[in-house]
């Protein structure tokens, strides 16, 4: 059934039809109304599962804890300033081993204040453990929510799983989406099963206790091979998605890149006005080609290797910033490259940040710089693109 | 690819329009997108809200800056802003008034005026102080573009209203009977 729906009822649809168990969240613009919709869907008896209002973020990521322990599937949402207090918790769940899925609405970073969208506060909890996708659309949203469960609850992974949908651009934007049937999730899905102890009084065990230096890192070394895995059982749940679903999924997708001179590389919601603009120059007869980043933990090195060695210039588009390096797409995708004899030309272009728009000029502008790197001349390693470069660089006192 | 703007007052029900005339536009066969400017809401201020409409899938997703029609819920923002900022040559406008397109001074547009406000209040729509003009103002849209057919967007606004269902299709509908086109 085809509905029109915000990019946060997907998330809701998700956990619905997933048949989460337990929801504990704490509203946070632009993800309200995620907890909401589950809310009015417990209400009005759609849905079977406890939703637990908590005073923060940090008590909803360490309910969700609590929960997931107990043995069932449980889900939440957040977003920026949200998802940054639930920092220290995140390496719990994950240390855990904790299959729960969380729904991320993208959004920058205070200070200043800002609500709208960029890719900040997920890439900051890139090391706690837990995997992420990014959706470029409201369908993907729904999709990869659905998929997140069946792959961070797999025997073989047990890692907790983010899904990343663009501040606005999708949590509030209307648009078609495709509604799976309830029993073709179910099957598709299948019950939660816990794989370790859970809590439970009848048989009394201790959960998340002390390491020791003589045994830490093991578990740390198990964390480690359990996000390796990942990448292989990710691919079997897209495949296992796409023939019951008919909705293709990979981590890396690849369009107009054959011959593709210059390819740019993105993530998100930027991908579609990406797609468009890169239609328009093949029109033109431009050699460009893009490539969508779906999974960024963990990081698919090898397919991005294989797709983007033939191309003289990779342009990577980023809405986040590592201060006093670069992008963090840019630094993990030139380390994928450092043993390869044949690399392309890489480039970071910082965009979007604080929701500021990705439009066809940002585009132009991000492919006359690769072109010109194309052509042999200089281009900066780390590009700042639609910025008011002047006034800041005199502000600075640099001017 | 067809692209609308809304202007509105927040409580207004921009929002909701750009919306319901998304999930309209898709009864009909098309492909569409509806999204809020997206800034801090408060009731009163200055609000838009945005549909794209397409016989294709939509891969823009960057704001709209250019678009081929604007509807005004409310007249006094066009004391306040530039409601025809953007908007294409020979474009549509089209607005809740009480006054007639040729009494609306915009060259270069097609101005069609309705008096939604009054067709609101008649329904009960919203209180005296402030009607809700959102559904009356898409029959008005029905009329003047025609690209999305006033049965559409009855039924959209049936499936989609908050309350008072049939009264906000009648509003609708009236809409579409009175709006006057100035070309």
């Amino acid at each position: 059934m085809k509905i029109m729906i915000r990019g946060n009822e997907s998330i809701a649809y998700a956990f619905k039809l997933a048949r989460v168990k337990v929801v504990p969240a704490y509203p946070i613009t632009p993800s309200t109304l995620v907890p909401e919709k589950i809310s009015e869907f417990i209400a009005n008896g759609e849905m079977d599962a406890e939703f637990v209002p908590v005073e923060s973020e940090h008590s909803a990521i360490s309910a969700a804890i609590g929960a997931s322990a107990h043995g069932v599937r449980v889900g939440t949402a957040t977003a920026s300033q949200g998802l940054a207090l639930m920092h220290e918790v995140l390496f719990i769940a994950s240390g855990m081993r904790l299959p729960i899925v969380m729904g991320i609405g993208n959004r920058a970073l205070s200070a200043p204040i800002n609500i709208w969208c960029d890719h900040q506060d997920m890439m900051s909890q890139r090391d706690t453990g837990w995997m992420q996708f990014y959706a470029e659309s409201n369908q993907e949203g729904l999709d990869l929510g659905i998929m997140a469960f069946k792959i961070a609850e797999d025997e073989r992974i047990l890692l907790p799983a983010m899904v990343g949908i663009d501040a606005f651009v999708l949590t509030h934007t209307v648009e078609p989406v495709e509604l799976p049937e309830q029993k073709d999730v179910d099957d598709f899905v299948g019950e939660f099963v816990p794989h370790y102890v859970t809590l439970d009084p009848a048989k009394p065990a201790t959960l998340g206790s002390f390491g020791f230096p003589e045994h830490y890192m093991e578990f740390k070394f198990g964390q480690w091979i359990a996000m390796e895995r990942a990448k292989k059982v990710i691919d079997e749940v897209f495949a296992e998605f796409e023939q019951k679903f008919g909705r293709k999924y990979s981590k890396v997708s690849a369009e107009f890149v054959e011959d593709a001179d210059i390819i740019l590389v993105t993530m998100g919601s930027m991908t579609s006005t990406t797609r468009e603009f890169v239609r328009k120059l093949r029109e033109q007869g431009k050699k460009v080609g893009l490539v969508k980043i779906t999974v960024f933990r963990p990081f698919p090195k090898e397919e991005l290797v294989n797709v983007l060695r033939n191309a003289k210039v990779v342009a990577v588009m980023e809405r986040n910033i590592s201060f006093g390096f670069g992008g963090a797409v840019y630094g993990e995708l030139a380390a994928s490259f450092a043993k390869e004899v044949k690399k392309p030309k890489i480039l970071d272009f910082i965009v979007g940040l604080g929701g500021r728009d990705v439009t066809f000029n940002t585009l132009q502008e991000v492919v006359a710089l690769a072109e010109k790197a194309a052509n042999g001349k200089k281009v900066e390693e780390v590009n700042w693109i639609d910025v008011n470069k002047e006034g800041v660089l005199k502000a600075e006192g640099l001017q | 690819m067809y692209e609308v703007r809304f202007h509105g007052r927040g409580g207004q029900g921009a929002v909701t329009a750009a919306n319901i005339l998304a999930i309209a536009a898709v009864k009909q066969g098309y492909y569409a997108q509806s999204f809020p400017y997206f800034g801090v809401e408060r009731r009163g201020a200055p609000v838009q809200a945005f549909t794209r409409i397409d016989t294709r899938k939509i891969d823009v997703r960057m704001n709209v800056y250019n678009p081929d029609a604007v509807v005004v819920l409310d007249s006094s923002l066009m004391d306040v802003i530039d409601v025809t900022e953007g908007l294409k040559d020979g474009g549509i406008i089209i607005i809740n008034t009480m006054k007639r397109p040729e009494e609306i001074n915009l060259k270069n547009y097609k101005v069609a005026t309705v008096d939604a406000t009054k067709i609101a209040m008649e329904h009960k729509l919203g209180s005296m102080a402030a009607p809700i003009v959102n559904t009356a103002i898409l029959g008005a849209y029905a009329k003047a573009i025609g690209n999305v057919k006033v049965e559409h967007v009855l039924e959209a606004i049936r499936e989609n209203a908050p309350a008072k269902k049939e009264e906000n299709a009648l509003a609708a509908k009236d809409a579409y009977e009175q709006t006057v086109l100035g070309w």
